[in-house]
């Protein structure tokens, strides 16, 4: 019922922007608003694993970067379609995912350990990216320009917002879907309590090696999209720390293990940042502070992020008017 | 139907369990008594798979299971539950149950309809929507029931499911003990109460600083000089021998 409601009200948020986009937006605007998209979707892949699995990664650029490099490597090097590449991103994402898992799962890694692993990993990929030859070293690759459906790349950029917000509402259904699964109920109970799962019958290893593949998948194909739209990635912006703390900074503080977290997340985050930067006359890094104070905020106040702050207050109002 | 055969565990130099032996058969309620740090939940959890053993094996339905995990135990039906509970604090009870039924169909209005039922079976039918983290400490032993009762075992280990509850509370729960069996689910429990013990057991094993002392029927064993002077200490039986021989 609960869910069911902020399941439609999420797509009817989404189907607003949509519809706002072709109406007419500034294109600064429309801009942010492809941006909030696709670090909705990182952070979508980013709370699989670490929202209803417990297993927080610092390390998801390993996922994203990977999507990117792969789909970019493909059509310039190749000259592989663009849907294909992204296909081939993804897979190759989950790859990378489920490598990480199995080493780390097999040796039974939670915790800051795990956080640390993956850290690890994305930071291994960051510097052999920037030293190949086919990754384009430390000077980057570019993807040319080649307008149309086909290429995945819009001279009108609207088209390019709408396919974002089709991924994005394909995250919730899929995350709707997950919290009802049994796979779904597995990956929560071992969160709560691994011995307790187990003792269900829980095979504890394949689930978290499924979520952590699923996971990367996700996160990958956020990854493909980002190039798809600027065009552009080295290894710092690829394997870059930034995106794996976008990824978790949107879904925490959105909500952790919540359908409408990671969007809430970034839509806020994201949107508080540009306004401050607009009102404080550019001076470097202030979006930054801004997101700390979020953050710390968060942490005080809303240890399950704004949806459940919300939830909760929503939830007394309610019993306050039924005692009435 | 389950054998465990000389099991043997040992902590860093203490001797926690040491060859022990307890067989159970099919049908039956059997007890485990024995003093608190007797090794009775250590050796539960070398039989459910969560400890190997040192030394010993652990047949159940003739096959040998020493070394397997416990999710494959779990679904050979061996359901467990923990003597301090282990709730999933983030679920509300009827989800909470139903991961235990997620064991036999992957359908989600299957799983929560046989939750609900479960729940309903061991009394926590009007909290189905409670976190279980609300629950009470009755609740919450109720609710380890239901979980472990939902993944359908044909053996089930109950590590003092009666433990911190009041008297009319276990006068509660002890007819849905029996009735689990009476629908046909063996039960091996810890039991310290033993009022419950004499009153649902058929066979009792009696375990004593990881020894197995003596095992039979409850009556005989309560009277057996060795368990009375495990509990009581050295002489005891001696000197209730001697009281109840003054009285006479
Ligand atoms: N994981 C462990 N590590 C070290 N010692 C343990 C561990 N588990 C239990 N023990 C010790 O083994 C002995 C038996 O404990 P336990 O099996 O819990 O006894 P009981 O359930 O009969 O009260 C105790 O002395 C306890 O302190
Ligand atoms: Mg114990």
């Amino acid at each position: 019922m609960k869910k069911n409601f902020e399941f439609i009200a999420a797509l009817a948020f989404l189907g607003v922007v949509g519809i706002a986009a072709i109406a007419g937006l500034p294109g600064n605007i429309l801009n942010l608003l492809i941006f909030m998209m696709i670090i909705a979707l990182t952070a979508q892949g980013w709370n699989v694993l670490g929202g209803y699995g417990g297993l927080s990664s610092f390390g998801h650029a390993a996922f994203f970067g990977t999507g990117a490099y792969t789909t970019t490597i493909l059509q310039t090097s190749f000259g592989i379609n663009a849907w294909v590449g992204l296909v081939c991103g993804v897979i190759l994402g989950a790859a990378v995912g489920a490598m990480i898992g199995f080493l780390s799962f097999r040796a039974g890694l939670k915790g800051s350990y795990f956080a640390l692993i993956t850290l690890a990993f994305a930071e291994v990929l960051r510097i052999l990216a920037n030293s190949w030859d086919f990754t384009g070293g430390a000077a980057g690759m570019m993807v040319s320009i080649n307008n149309g459906f086909a290429y995945l790349q819009f001279s009108d950029r609207r088209w390019f917002l709408l396919i974002l917000i089709g991924f994005v509402a394909g995250g919730l259904l899929l995350t709707r879907w997950l919290e009802r699964s049994a796979f779904g109920a597995y990956l929560i109970a071992l969160r709560e309590n691994d011995q307790a799962a187990q003792a269900l019958g829980v095979d504890i290893f394949k689930i978290k090696m499924q979520a952590i593949t699923l996971s990367a998948a996700i996160t990958a194909l956020a990854g493909c999209l980002y190039v798809q739209n600027f065009l552009f990635i080295d290894a710092n912006v690829a394997y870059g720390s930034w995106i794996s703390i976008e990824a978790l900074f949107a879904a925490i503080v959105g909500g952790a293990g919540t359908m409408l977290g990671p969007l809430i997340g970034s839509v806020l985050l994201l949107g508080l940042g540009e306004i401050t930067k607009s009102f404080s006359g550019g001076i470097a890094g202030v979006d930054l502070v801004v997101f700390g104070i979020i953050l710390i905020l968060c942490v005080a106040f809303a240890p399950n992020g704004i949806r459940g702050f919300v939830a909760d207050l929503w939830y007394r109002r309610k019993s306050r008017g039924k005692a009435m | 139907m389950l054998k465990a055969h000389n099991l043997t565990k040992r902590f860093s130099g203490l001797l926690a369990v040491d060859d022990a032996t307890i067989d159970v058969a099919e049908g039956s309620i059997t007890g485990l008594i024995g003093p608190n740090g007797a090794g009775k939940t250590t050796l539960f959890a070398m039989i459910a798979g969560f400890l190997s053993p040192n030394a010993g094996t652990v047949t159940f339905q003739n096959e040998d299971i020493t070394g397997e995990k416990p999710h494959l135990r779990a679904r050979r039906g061996l359901a467990r539950t923990f003597q301090i509970v282990q709730p999933f604090a983030g679920l509300d009870v009827r989800d909470n149950i139903a991961v235990g039924a997620f064991l036999h169909t992957k359908d989600p209005a299957e799983a929560r309809r046989l939750a609900t039922l479960t729940a309903e079976k061991v009394g926590l039918g009007h909290e189905l929507d409670k976190l279980a983290s609300g629950l009470t400490i009755a609740g919450r032993k109720r609710l380890e029931l239901a979980r472990a009762l939902a993944t359908k075992p044909k053996l089930l280990l109950l590590d003092e499911v009666l433990a911190g509850l009041n008297p009319s509370e276990i006068r509660d729960v002890l007819p849905i003990i029996r009735q689990i069996r009476e629908e046909g689910v063996t039960i091996l429990m810890i039991e310290h109460i033993m009022q419950a013990v004499m009153n649902l057991c058929d066979t009792v094993y009696v375990l004593s600083q990881g020894k197995m002392i003596a095992s039979g029927e409850p009556r005989l064993v309560c009277t057996d000089t060795a368990v009375i002077e495990a509990y009581l200490g050295h002489g005891a039986a001696a000197r209730i021998k001697a009281e109840g021989a003054a009285h006479a």
